[in-house]
């Protein structure tokens, strides 16, 4: 069952940052798109709780522990602020990549799933043959992943070259290289699809690519690549 | 030591003529003969020994292999599929029967076919309960890829149990007696749980368990398919923080899930049965030899 947004995304959330002594804290980015305008591939409902209710989770969490370590910092306390590592590593992650999925995704009237041309097309079939293999490499992958992760296309932008990688629960894709630079990230948590594909993710994975937004992609890959 | 598999391990027989030759035992394979002394083995051997030899008569000429069966028989093994002990609707309406079907009917029945398709292809695994099979495909901390699915079998048939209709309510008797002793009170004990199962970060389980070592109840948690039993402690209960597992019914809302869990769902005449099980195997306390 699709949720339809009554309202205008945009006019949910603010971007600017606010500052609270001088710790900067972090607000939901907005969509560029209605929750229900990726449909039938994603449903709204799932747009909708995956933005509003789990991205705005990790920003809440995320700025809860930075204000904690700002504190344990300020007062010298060294094992709470490893401690409270994991958790900005987590939820921190989660704003990170959330907000990278957000751009990866547009409707297909604005060009979602329409493929890449230009530099970063021509890099695909160079690197994986073509865009259909580099679509089955992803979902072999993204499918493999045990619990929560990732899937991400990215481009390496010491060896420029793009690789296809994994990551688990919301580790940074940097935890996998360095240098690694994300284009497009799949979510695979189970919160991404199960409403409406419940526990076949691949079926999730084959129909997400047609709301993929390239563009972005391009754009990304272009800056690291000229 | 292991623990008795809640799952069955099937045996069927299918006509095709084949030859037929006693799989290899892991520990004959390493060398090691004489130190087989696993019993629980004899369940397939015994499969074996049950069946007839040929009673035709030998052609002149024709010698009897006792290790060939001329009459069509292949053996194979499987793991079912075990239905909780309640009806679908019986958890509602704090785990909906959608969940249940969805949960049971293709998370655990996928687990229990990508099981049994992973052992029908090699028969190095042949052979184990379903316990040790955990054990031994976790491989000391670098699965196998049968860890994952043998391992999510069984801590669903676990999760399965732990839960019961009208449950919840306090342990009793001699769990409760534990629980008090461990952690302080059981409400002590049951903030103690929630928190830990809300701070768990991506997929994976809570458990109470009986350390084995320390001869004392503890909350772990684990991730993805881990299971307390790869460390040899002996777990009481389970709670799946799986997302699939509580999605359907509370969406985002796991502090909802994880206080319902605790509130009506969890069958402490489970955790009591199996901790009375655990002490054959882990002294609790200093037995009371009385003064003559």
């Amino acid at each position: 069952m699709a949720l339809r947004a009554l309202t205008n995304v945009k006019t949910l959330g603010r971007l600017r940052h606010q500052q609270i002594r001088g710790l900067q804290t972090f607000t939901l980015p907005d969509l560029s798109y209605d929750y229900g305008a990726l449909e039938p591939a994603i449903s709204g409902e799932i747009m909708q709780l995956h933005h509003q209710k789990h991205h705005q989770t990790y920003i809440t969490n995320y700025n809860k522990a930075l204000e904690q370590l700002d504190d344990a910092i300020a007062k010298g306390d060294a094992s709470t602020a490893v401690k409270l590592q994991s958790a900005i590593n987590f939820n921190g992650g989660g704003h990170v990549n959330h907000s990278i999925f957000w751009k990866n995704l547009a409707p297909t009237r604005e060009g979602g799933g329409e493929p890449p041309h230009g530099s970063l097309g021509w890099a695909i079939d160079q690197h994986f043959g073509s865009m259909e293999k580099l679509v089955a490499k992803m979902n072999a992958e993204g499918a493999a992943v045990q619990g929560s992760g990732w899937v991400w296309l990215a481009v390496d932008k010491e060896l420029k070259r793009l690789v296809v990688e994994t990551t688990a629960n919301q580790d940074p894709l940097v935890t996998k290289g360095a240098s690694l630079v994300p284009l497009v990230g799949i979510d695979v948590w189970e919160h991404a699809y199960y409403l409406q594909y419940k526990n076949v993710r691949p079926d999730y994975l084959k129909n997400i690519w047609k709301v993929i937004n390239w563009k972005y992609a391009s754009e990304v890959y272009e800056k690291e690549c000229p | 030591m292991s623990w008795s598999s809640s799952n069955y391990l099937c045996l069927s027989s299918s006509s095709s003529v084949t030859q037929f030759s006693r799989c290899k035992l892991p520990c004959e394979s390493e060398g090691q003969r004489g130190k087989c002394q696993d019993l629980n083995r004899a369940t397939n051997i015994s499969a074996y020994n049950s069946l007839k030899p040929p009673s035709f008569k030998l052609d002149k000429g024709q010698r009897r292999n006792d290790h060939v069966l001329k009459k069509p028989r292949n053996i194979s093994a499987y793991y079912s599929l075990k239905p909780p002990p309640y009806k679908f609707d019986a958890l509602e309406p704090y785990m909906s029967k959608r969940t249940l079907e969805v949960h049971w009917g293709e998370h655990h029945r996928g687990y229990v076919e990508s099981l049994n398709k992973y052992l029908g292809k090699d028969d190095i695994l042949y052979g184990y309960t379903l316990d040790e099979l955990i054990r031994v495909t976790y491989n000391n901390g670098n699965p196998l890829p049968e860890y994952n699915v043998a391992a999510q079998v069984w801590n669903h048939d676990f999760f399965w149990e732990s839960m019961q209709p009208g449950g919840g309510n306090l342990p009793i008797l001699g769990l409760l007696e534990q629980i008090e002793k461990d952690f302080g009170s059981f409400s002590n004990f049951r903030e103690e749980f929630i928190e830990t199962a809300l701070t768990l970060f991506g997929s994976g389980w809570v458990w109470l368990v009986l350390k084995r070592n320390e001869k004392r109840l503890a909350i772990a948690t684990t991730t993805n398919a881990v299971t307390p039993l790869v460390w040899d402690d002996i777990p009481l209960l389970s709670l799946d923080m799986w997302e699939h597992s509580y999605y359907l019914d509370y969406k985002n809302d796991k502090a909802r899930y994880v206080n319902v869990f605790m509130d009506h769902l969890v069958s402490w005449n489970a955790a009591l049965a199996r901790m009375a099980r655990a002490q054959s195997f882990v002294n609790l306390g200093e037995p009371k030899i009385p003064v003559a």
